[in-house]
């Protein structure tokens, strides 16, 4: 491993634990009783199986939201659609999961590639003005959220509404299209198999095949990529139809694997989680999985926090803010950065000089 | 149908769309002078909302809407701050920092809200105070007009000179030539002399200023309370206004009031059965067309050299 490589983790890890000390920074100047309050939000989320249940439940969409969003970073595209990816294909996926009538094992699946579908078509609206005509993807995409929110919503009061039920909810979904719970106990279901082979997919595409090497050689430097023959509009279209698969795909396990109606009534959240997961994970696939699930931790944390003792869960909305400045930050710590590289000059000099 | 038509041409509707448009103007403005700067400011949906919470409690801890005011404004200043530092000083992505801002102001309102109100949802149990509407004198006699635009808040007038003020500032001012300079290339305006860093961290202020203002009159004027997310969204409609208004303060004042017209058509739509969801994405969906019909033409033109 490079140096400049160690230097990112070690940048990451110093961001997790100013995240850690942070909250218990906050927990102290709140808190009644600060230490019992630090040793739940540092413990507890370990102490049962329910409670990992629920780190895991969470990292889920963190996943594929981290995932979409990855993909997107490394061929240089700032697409932050992935909040109305994940709505409209809830809708979407969860019409199909209403009114289709399929045998077990297939249902849910024929739901997540509908949701998948709902993905790609969203996406590639910001995809397609981007490749073809270069028009600014960061205000398509934030356009098409807006847009997949009020349609959504539309389809969520005029046809699915449960009218039976107070609240705003749809009709129950089918119980065949429900993924299935896999860790009794708990509420982890199937759609974490399915994150993690999305993350390994998506790892093989980007590092493994001749299109990966072009949407990071495009993220590196889209002009050189250009004047080196490749296809720049060709790999935009693959980016977003990727992205918005993965993120569709996360938006519709999220309401079948946790939800027994479709519930949203705002837009989740998770695109913009996206980004932060993706951004802790250097944009690494693999490394989204652990971004994705040390998030959840503090999520979790503070969540029980809130519960057992009197700090709102909130907190982790500062934490999140401050990770994503400091890794987001080129020049945190670049001090050391410089005189860390250095030191790798001067071994490889001596040992050039020993040679000779 | 036609008390939906009597209804949107009602003197009402009218003036609810002077209300509705006030805080999209002012973030529409941050919007153009930090994007022009070449700093685009997305964190203006968060920076509102922490303006709206500080607003309302130091309106209540003071029982003075103008220190509200002024901590609405500072408090905005303070984190556009800490954006310009961090996207100036340590080369932060932009976005990214906008995205991270914009985290904090959501959680970090409600978690704050919780200490002081002990209420996650609205500050309702807070005394806080509003700032004044205000009558103009001889044009609030005047019959149809006069109800119109006499009446408002405070702030909405301030949104009306903050597009005079954007305008001027990028059209005969030192600071605008230098902003402009800036943002159109950073290397040549350097080259004579402008500090790039100096300048985009002045226009990231000024649209804190905004958002200082936009955020105030949410809490301070729409309503007289704060509550979780009360931005709803604006902040975003706010950038899609500047987009729509192709970075021009005029042409982002007039997108705003699109958008304010949208919304109260929406709000009327919904009372008269009309799907009010569908209303609502009209906008966008211009913003949409229109960006996609501007992107078309540079790309035919540049097609053709």
């Amino acid at each position: 491993m490079n140096r400049e490589k160690t230097f990112n983790i070690l940048c990451t890890a110093v961001a997790m634990l100013a995240a850690i000390l942070v909250a218990f920074l906050i927990i102290i100047l709140v808190s009644d009783k600060p230490v019992e309050s630090i040793l739940i939000f540092l413990m507890q989320p370990f102490s049962s199986g329910r409670y990992v249940g629920n780190i895991v439940e969470t990292a889920i969409p963190l996943i594929f939201s981290g995932l979409s969003m990855a993909i997107l970073f490394q061929a240089g595209l700032f697409n932050l659609g992935g909040e109305g990816v994940f709505f409209m294909a809830g809708i979407v996926g969860s019409i199909a999961a209403i009114w289709l009538k399929l045998p077990i094992f297939i249902f849910p699946l024929v739901c997540l590639a509908v949701g998948a579908g709902t993905g790609i078509l969203v996406m590639l609206v910001p995809g397609a003005l981007r490749a073809k005509f270069n028009a600014n993807e960061m205000v398509t995409s934030l356009m098409m959220n807006n847009i997949c929110y009020g349609v959504g919503c539309y389809i969520l009061n005029n046809m699915m509404r449960d009218t039976a039920v107070s609240s705003l909810v749809s009709y129950k979904y089918r119980s065949a299209a429900l993924l299935p719970t896999i860790v009794s106990g708990t509420r982890v279901h199937v759609g974490i198999l399915i994150a993690l082979l999305c993350a390994a997919m998506v790892y093989v595409f980007l590092y493994k095949t001749k299109w990966g090497l072009q949407v990071r050689a495009t993220g590196a430097n889209a002009k050189f990529a250009k004047y080196s023959g490749m296809n720049v509009m060709k790999v935009i279209l693959l980016v977003h139809v990727i992205a918005g698969a993965v993120a569709g795909c996360g938006g519709i396990v999220e309401c079948l694997g946790l939800h027994k109606r479709f519930e949203w009534t705002a837009l989740p959240g998770y695109g913009f989680d996206g980004a932060m997961i993706a951004m802790l994970a250097n944009n690494n696939p693999l490394g989204v999985i652990g971004a994705a699930a040390f998030v959840a931790y503090l999520r979790v944390g503070a969540d029980l926090v809130s519960r057992f003792a009197d700090v709102p869960t909130e907190m982790v909305s500062i934490l999140q803010t401050l990770i994503i400045l400091l890794i987001s930050a080129e020049k945190f710590l670049h001090k050391y950065k410089q005189r860390w590289m250095e030191k790798d000059i001067q071994i490889k000099e001596v040992q050039h000089e020993g040679l000779h | 149908m036609k008390g939906f038509i009597n209804l949107i041409v009602s003197t009402d509707f009218v003036y609810s769309i002077f209300r509705v448009m006030t805080p999209l103007l002012f973030a529409s403005m941050g919007a153009v002078i930090s994007d022009v700067a070449g700093a685009p400011n997305i964190a203006l949906e968060g920076l509102m909302l922490m303006a709206a919470f500080s607003g309302m409690y130091f309106g209540y801890l003071a029982q003075s809407a103008a220190v509200g005011l002024l901590m609405a404004l500072l408090t905005a200043v303070l984190f556009a701050g800490v954006l310009a530092f961090f996207t100036l000083y340590y080369r932060t992505n932009i976005i990214l920092g906008g995205i991270a801002l914009n985290s904090l102001a959501s959680g970090g309102t409600v978690f704050l809200l919780y200490l002081v109100a002990n209420d996650k949802g609205t500050s309702v149990s807070l005394a806080s105070k509003t700032l004044p509407n205000i009558n103009i004198p001889v044009i609030e006699n005047i019959p149809i007009l006069g109800s119109i635009i006499s009446g408002h808040n405070v702030l909405t007038y301030v949104s009306v000179l903050a597009v005079a003020f954007t305008y001027y500032l990028l059209k005969s001012t030192a600071l605008g030539a230098h902003i402009k300079a800036v943002g159109e290339k950073k290397e040549a305006a350097e080259s004579v002399g402008i500090s790039a860093v100096k300048t985009q961290a002045a226009a990231l202020l000024l649209s804190g200023v905004m958002c200082g203002f936009g955020g105030a009159f949410m809490s301070m004027g729409y309503v007289s309370w704060f509550s979780r997310d009360m931005l709803s969204s604006r902040g975003w409609i706010a950038l899609a206004a500047e987009a729509m208004g192709r970075q021009t303060a005029l042409g982002s004042a007039a997108a705003s009031m699109l958008f304010g017209v949208a919304d109260a058509v929406s709000n009327a739509a919904a009372t008269q059965g009309l799907p009010s969801d569908l209303v609502k994405t009209i906008p966008y969906v211009a913003t949409l067309v229109g960006l996609t019909i501007f992107s078309v033409r540079i790309y035919r033109r540049q097609k053709e050299v």
